[in-house]
């Protein structure tokens, strides 16, 4: 057989059944369910009267929604409450296991999934939400999808699909002292757009994405879909197979020995072919922070916010458009720009390596007086356990950081925790789009480390100058 | 699903690049346990001067006058010329639903998302990817002609300006069969069972952990 990359291992080992114009059936091993995408779905269920194919294969939890302050209150907001309410009694209906918001192990679908193991490599992972390419990290194809979809696989296990194109983007090298799995994605993100990888399935490979862990391969593989990919992916390997043993859904004994022996093929073979290849040096890569309204609008944080007048008349309307919303000037330094609010949290930064990376630039120092609010929301109650246990909470609380509780929080905004009209906010989600994170706010995004020290300095810097 | 039955629409152009689907129903909206009713919420923050809340009682809202779809030459528009990229970010299909509710039956873009693209068939949505010189065209001649209305053949897959051109398009042809027909994807993947069933007790032999 001829050398396969592993988008085609994947896919080929999912095919039900495949029509002559390619289009598939792919089975799907594991569904993830949150409040926002699912409730039509369970109604379109019952309206056909229909039971989920296999409800071993679902794992729920609500996150969107939930407060991260006084949750003993409960949700105040009577729509999002209702929406939780809905997830709690469709999973009670059709036998779905559910972690609650009281439950420890409750917390943003991405980090909770792989957490607890229920991500495992080489299977099929979906979810009602775009970001669920993270857990391609596992060598999993894992990826986002409509509420349609979601009552599709509920019904049937399977997904309509064809195949996409298969995208290598490699980073060789090494990445420098302050520069982390999010300024890769960035760094990737700006310069193949975020429309670089439509159609396509991306493979992160070479020497500085193996060297990640996996908190960072969720990172980087949770960004794809920025860069327009529905899946991002990484092979597995012994960071992979470390991560993953003795979690609670992952295979045991004999069973854990069989199946690594089967993930350690789940890697492109030598010699396979991509449809496109991007190569990067790690070495090159420097802390990104976004000035615009799409992800794509990235720099360095030693460059400048760019002027419209040195780029090309199609593009430099939708500048002119984003530094109007951002409320910047041309050619600002970067550096220059100060800040009102700080969010560290959210499926992509809202792991435990997150949540020390930024306690390690937090610890000693303090917030600046123009920081109205600098928040960091663990992305799941066992981050949070984790990081009380290492003390990371007190480093926060003492710098001036309030500690809360785990959910999408400010990412979107669908909470109470939201920026108002004008404010400027250091962000270690995915999304600057207008209004993402409240109406009129203005986000810029960042890696945990670059969030915490924007928050001492009140403006952004250059953390790798804190060495 | 509902059939795909446009032939002739008005067209409405909104002329930016990137258009995420954070901007074509943004998050407040998505607490609704509903499929219907998201229409008047479309492009909120775009539409509207004040904040839009679920509950408001729309039709008392200040409208932005500057806003393409709030122009008077511009309501009752079916189809929607846009730019690349369009419906990025977010998979929530409430997006498509707003935008079917708004009454577009037809995007034109040079290029879509992904996700918000597949999203489109299964809500009697027809999204035309035509390349970016074409719809450059189609921009010049809709801002130029009051009332300029195209008309749109899925089972030819044609597009036809009113004077007479014809602008050929791409559609899968298992989607634009879906699409004509109104068939429900569920129904038509029930009708594999056996191989499903045949399929997963293999997969789960070969990897009895999962």
């Amino acid at each position: 057989m001829s050398a396969q990359t592993l988008y085609d291992k994947l896919w080929n080992s999912h095919v039900v059944r495949q029509d002559a114009d390619g289009t598939a059936l792919i089975y799907i091993d594991r569904q993830l369910v949150h409040e926002v995408t699912s409730p039509q779905a369970f109604e379109g269920l019952r309206l056909a009267s229909r039971r989920p194919w296999r409800t071993a294969s679902m794992l729920a939890v609500p996150d969107h929604n939930v407060p991260t302050t006084n949750r003993a209150a409960g949700i105040s907001d009577p729509i999002s409450r209702i929406q939780v309410e809905t997830l709690d009694a469709n999973c009670a209906e059709f036998g779905i296991t559910e972690f609650k918001m009281g439950d420890i192990r409750q917390g943003v679908v991405h980090v909770m999934g792989p957490e607890q193991g229920a991500t495992l490599p080489g299977m099929t992972v979906v979810c009602g939400d775009s970001h669920t390419s993270t857990h391609g990290a596992f060598a999993a194809l894992a990826h986002g999808i409509g509420t349609s979809e979601v009552e599709h696989v509920m019904a049937t296990q399977c997904l309509v699909a064809k195949k996409s194109k298969a995208m290598e983007v490699r980073v060789e090298g090494v990445l420098g002292y302050g520069v982390t799995a999010k300024d890769i994605a960035l760094a990737v993100i700006g310069q193949i757009g975020t429309a670089g990888g439509t159609g396509y399935a991306i493979e992160f490979t070479g020497n500085a994405v193996r060297q990640l862990s996996m908190e960072g391969r969720m990172t980087l593989c949770n960004m794809a879909i920025e860069a327009g990919a529905r899946a991002g992916m990484i092979a597995a390997d012994d960071t992979t197979f470390e991560y993953l043993k003795g979690r609670p859904f992952a295979p045991e004994g004999e069973q854990w020995d069989q199946a690594v022996a089967q993930w350690r093929e789940l890697h492109s073979d030598a010699g396979a072919v991509f449809d496109a290849t991007v190569v990067l040096d790690a070495a090159n890569i420097c802390p990104q922070v976004t000035w615009g309204t799409s992800p794509e609008m990235v720099v360095a944080v030693d460059g400048c916010v760019p002027d419209p007048l040195n780029m090309s008349i199609d593009k430099r309307e939708g500048i002119e458009r984003a530094l109007a919303y951002m409320g910047l000037t041309a050619n600002t330094p970067v550096t220059e720009i100060s800040i009102d609010k700080v969010f560290i949290g959210s499926c992509t930064n809202g792991r435990i390596e997150d949540m020390r990376a930024a306690a390690e630039v937090a610890r000693g120092r303090h917030i600046a007086a123009n920081v109205k609010l600098a928040m960091v929301v663990p992305g799941s109650g066992l981050v949070k356990a984790q990081a009380e246990q290492e003390g990371l909470d007190k480093i926060f609380i003492a710098a001036g950081f309030e500690w809360r509780d785990p959910g999408c929080s400010m990412c979107l905004a669908m909470n109470d925790d939201r920026l108002s009209a004008g404010e400027r906010c250091a962000s270690t989600s995915n999304r600057n789009f207008e209004g993402r994170q409240g109406q009129g706010g203005r986000t810029h995004l960042v890696s945990p480390q670059m969030a915490a020290a924007a928050a001492i300095a009140g403006h952004f810097v250059d953390v790798r100058e804190w060495k | 699903m509902k059939k795909y039955t446009l032939l002739d629409g008005l067209v409405v152009p909104l002329d930016r690049a990137n258009v995420d689907t954070d901007a074509i129903i943004p998050k407040q909206f998505l607490k609704s346990i509903k499929r219907s009713g998201f229409g008047p919420n479309a492009f909120d923050e775009w539409r509207y001067l004040d904040h839009g809340e679920p509950g408001m009682d729309n039709a008392c809202r200040p409208l932005n006058g500057d806003f393409v779809l709030n122009q008077p030459r511009y309501q009752g528009a079916q189809i929607l010329l846009t730019r690349e990229n369009f419906g990025c970010g977010s998979s929530r299909e409430h997006a498509p639903w707003a935008l079917e509710d708004y009454g577009f039956r037809v995007i034109i873009a040079p290029s879509f998302a992904d996700i918000f693209f597949n999203n489109c068939f299964k809500n009697g949505l027809l999204p035309i990817r035509l390349a970016a010189d074409k719809v450059d065209a189609l921009f010049r001649a809709v801002e130029a002609n009051v009332g300029y209305r195209l008309t749109v053949d899925l089972e030819a897959q044609t597009i036809t300006t009113p004077d007479g051109a014809v602008y050929p398009f791409e559609v899968d042809a298992f989607r634009r069969h879906c699409l004509l027909n109104g068939l429900d994807d569920i129904g038509l993947t029930l009708q594999h069972v056996d191989e499903i069933a045949a399929f997963e007790t293999k997969h789960h032999a070969a990897q009895p952990w999962l």
